[in-house]
């Protein structure tokens, strides 16, 4: 158990240093970027009517001539006591925009993320268990095509077919237009969840598909296989007892490793849907000069992906026997 | 008596791309013939990359996908076929593989003996062979991992014990092992040849192989060259100059060596693959030798030892 703990508290040791990484980087990127804090708060128009005056005065109030390590110190302070500044586009806290937004997104990508998990590792395991015959060229054809497919140009056609021209699902938004949002309710929510998150998913389904191909042909081709075979398992006892056995552990990678594609696949999907999730969100301040809601997307996004990851590596210390009974004794 | 594995002419090739889409025939295993009786510990000597573990996958019919075997095999009097091959492997064929690899990894040792069957009998019969090699009940809970490499080819054995084979093959069972470790286990094949299978013992080291093996098939360049009784070594009645300089090069023979290398597959003609090694060779040798009873064994040589007597 005291190995796990330490283990544990290292990840989170590193995962508070990443964070730390990754944020100063990004309020260093924004530093040098030619934005004006004073336009962007008060707006050209409103800027152009005050005296040098006013403007010296509102210039120190928001310490824009104070050195960028002070700044980012202060913005640190407030990140660690939970504030993470209010967002300028939407005028409201940035961590209530962020909640907002992420429980929008959280469903289309929980959902992109289980289907494409599901979906990948099926598809690779028939195939990579059938190397070379029909099934395995008919996945892997489907799948290079798949990956030569840009996400948002496969969601403009999927909308031109299921939303213009069947007409069976919605064409954009979270929720249906123009009603009270109080009475939305979840299959609404679901309803409009369907098309950006299926879009998401198979973008996502050929790379972990391919990944899961290769490992389960390696699989196929190892000693214990070949020795199964000459104990008279049959083709599909070993696909279903030693084939599935030993390709969950790279399947556990693959899965939590596409948390961050799926993270980067919902910017041009959400924006493709009109989907009011986080990475609409961070077009949006990205393009509208809201750097307070950037710098708190990018943190936020980085320590889910990171998170990600860190519940992969307790997962393979469940599963794999190796590293479960392994540490337990020495 | 009736053999219980008669292997007569045996070649084994593969189907390779060479240049683009042009695809050509690699003969690994080209005239391989040998013949294991019950209670009979028959040991295949050979180098590396002689060929020697797809004679074991070519009689289990385990090959790869672009493999293509010919030539004749008989299991207890009956062709074996592929079908048969099917039906008979870990039951009354089984293989007894080199090491820990060929267990799966992350399954326990327990399952793995089952082979996913959960009735009492398979728990039963592993329990007794497992017992038979010394190893406990608790050995069935442990990972291959976690297993000591003398353990690991104990288990392995009993895979093969637990089925109450007729033939057993054993694929280079010593590797790794101290030479008191390996005696124990190659005992443990005399054992099992004693209880009436026949045991195929595939190995690169002679001298291991003649302490238990009761005949002896040698192998260069993917052929049978010689079939000899054990007894034939000690007492210099060999009949191959090859089995001679193998016999030289074991240290307490000599020490011995002959120059030259053992010709990869596809570098072999039609005559004898040994011929440029050999001390006794002639023009004739570069025409098909055919492989021919001699001096109470087999030898498939123009000029064997004892030519003159």
């Amino acid at each position: 158990m005291k190995h796990r703990l330490i283990f544990t508290s290292k990840k989170l040791l590193r995962m508070a240093l990443l964070l730390l990484g990754v944020s100063l980087a990004a309020f260093l990127l924004m530093c040098a970027s030619p934005l004006d804090p004073l336009q962007t708060n008060v707006g050209q128009a409103a800027l152009g009517t005050m005296s040098q005056e006013q403007l010296d005065q509102l210039e120190d109030y928001w310490g824009v001539n104070d050195p960028p390590l002070q700044r980012y110190l202060g913005w640190l302070g407030d990140f660690i006591r939970g504030d993470m500044g209010t967002s300028l586009l939407y005028r409201q806290p940035v961590g209530q925009v962020i909640g907002q937004r992420l429980q929008n997104s959280l469903w289309l990508m929980a959902f992109a993320w289980v289907v494409s998990g599901v979906l990948g590792l099926t598809l690779g395991v028939l195939a990579g268990a059938n190397r070379g015959k029909l099934v395995d060229k008919a996945v892997r054809g489907y799948c290079l095509l798949l990956s030569s497919t840009p996400a948002f140009w496969l969601g403009l056609v999927l909308l031109v077919v299921f939303a213009v021209w069947l007409g069976w699902l919605p064409i954009g938004l979270s929720v249906p237009i123009g009603m009270d949002a109080a009475s939305v309710t979840l299959s609404h929510r679901l309803y409009h969840a369907i098309l950006p998150a299926l879009t998401l998913s198979f973008t996502g389904v050929a790379g972990i598909a391919m990944h899961t191909r290769e490992k389960m042909a390696d699989i196929m081709e190892s000693d214990y296989v070949l020795f199964a075979r000459a104990r008279g398992e049959s083709a599909r006892s070993i696909v279903l007892r030693h084939g599935l056995r030993n390709v969950i552990l790279p399947a556990i990678t693959l899965q939590f490793a596409s948390i961050s594609e799926i993270f980067g696949g919902s910017v041009l999907v959400e924006q493709v849907f009109s989907y009011p999730g986080l990475g609409q969100a961070a077009v949006n301040a990205g393009l509208g000069s809201d750097l307070p809601l950037l710098l708190g997307i990018t943190v936020v996004s980085a320590a889910i992906v990171f998170g990600g990851n860190f519940i992969a590596d307790l997962l393979y210390g469940v599963v794999d026997p190796r590293i479960r009974r392994g540490a337990a004794r020495g | 008596m009736e053999p219980i594995l008669e292997v007569k002419e045996l070649s084994i090739s593969f189907t390779q791309y060479s240049r683009g889409t042009m695809q050509t025939e690699l003969p690994v295993i080209r005239s391989l013939s040998l013949t294991v009786a019950p209670g009979q510990v028959v040991a295949v000597v050979g180098s590396s990359g002689s060929g020697k573990s797809l004679l074991a996958h070519g009689i289990l019919g385990i090959l790869p996908y672009n493999s293509h075997r010919a030539g004749e095999l008989f299991f207890l009097g009956q062709p074996l076929t592929q079908e048969r091959m099917e039906q008979v492997r870990g039951k009354e064929m089984v293989l007894v593989p080199q090491g820990v690899t060929y267990l799966d990894p992350l399954m326990q040792v327990g399952p793995q003996l089952w082979k996913g069957s959960r009735d009492g009998t398979h728990r039963k019969r592993s329990r007794t062979a497992l017992a038979r090699y010394g190893l406990g009940e608790e050995v069935e809970g442990l990972y291959p991992f976690e297993l000591s490499g003398g353990m690991a080819r104990r288990v392995l054995i009993a895979t093969a014990a637990m089925e109450q084979p007729r033939l057993v093959i054993a694929d280079e069972p010593t590797p790794g092992l101290d030479a008191r470790s390996a005696r124990r286990v190659l005992g443990h094949f005399r054992e099992l040849a004693e209880g009436g299978a026949g045991v195929l013992l595939i190995t690169h080291d002679l001298e291991l192989a003649l302490t238990i093996a009761h005949r002896v098939a040698v192998f260069y360049a993917g052929e049978t060259v010689e079939e000899a009784e054990a007894s034939d070594f000690a007492e210099g009645r060999l009949r191959h100059p090859y089995t001679r300089a193998l016999w030289n090069a074991l240290p307490q023979n000599g020490f011995t060596p002959i120059p030259g290398t053992q010709p990869g597959p596809g570098e072999v003609g039609e005559g004898c693959p040994f011929a440029p090694r050999c001390p006794r060779q002639g023009p004739e040798c570069l025409g098909k030798v055919p492989y021919m009873e001699w001096n109470g064994g087999r030898v498939r040589c123009l000029h064997p030892e004892g030519e003159t007597v």
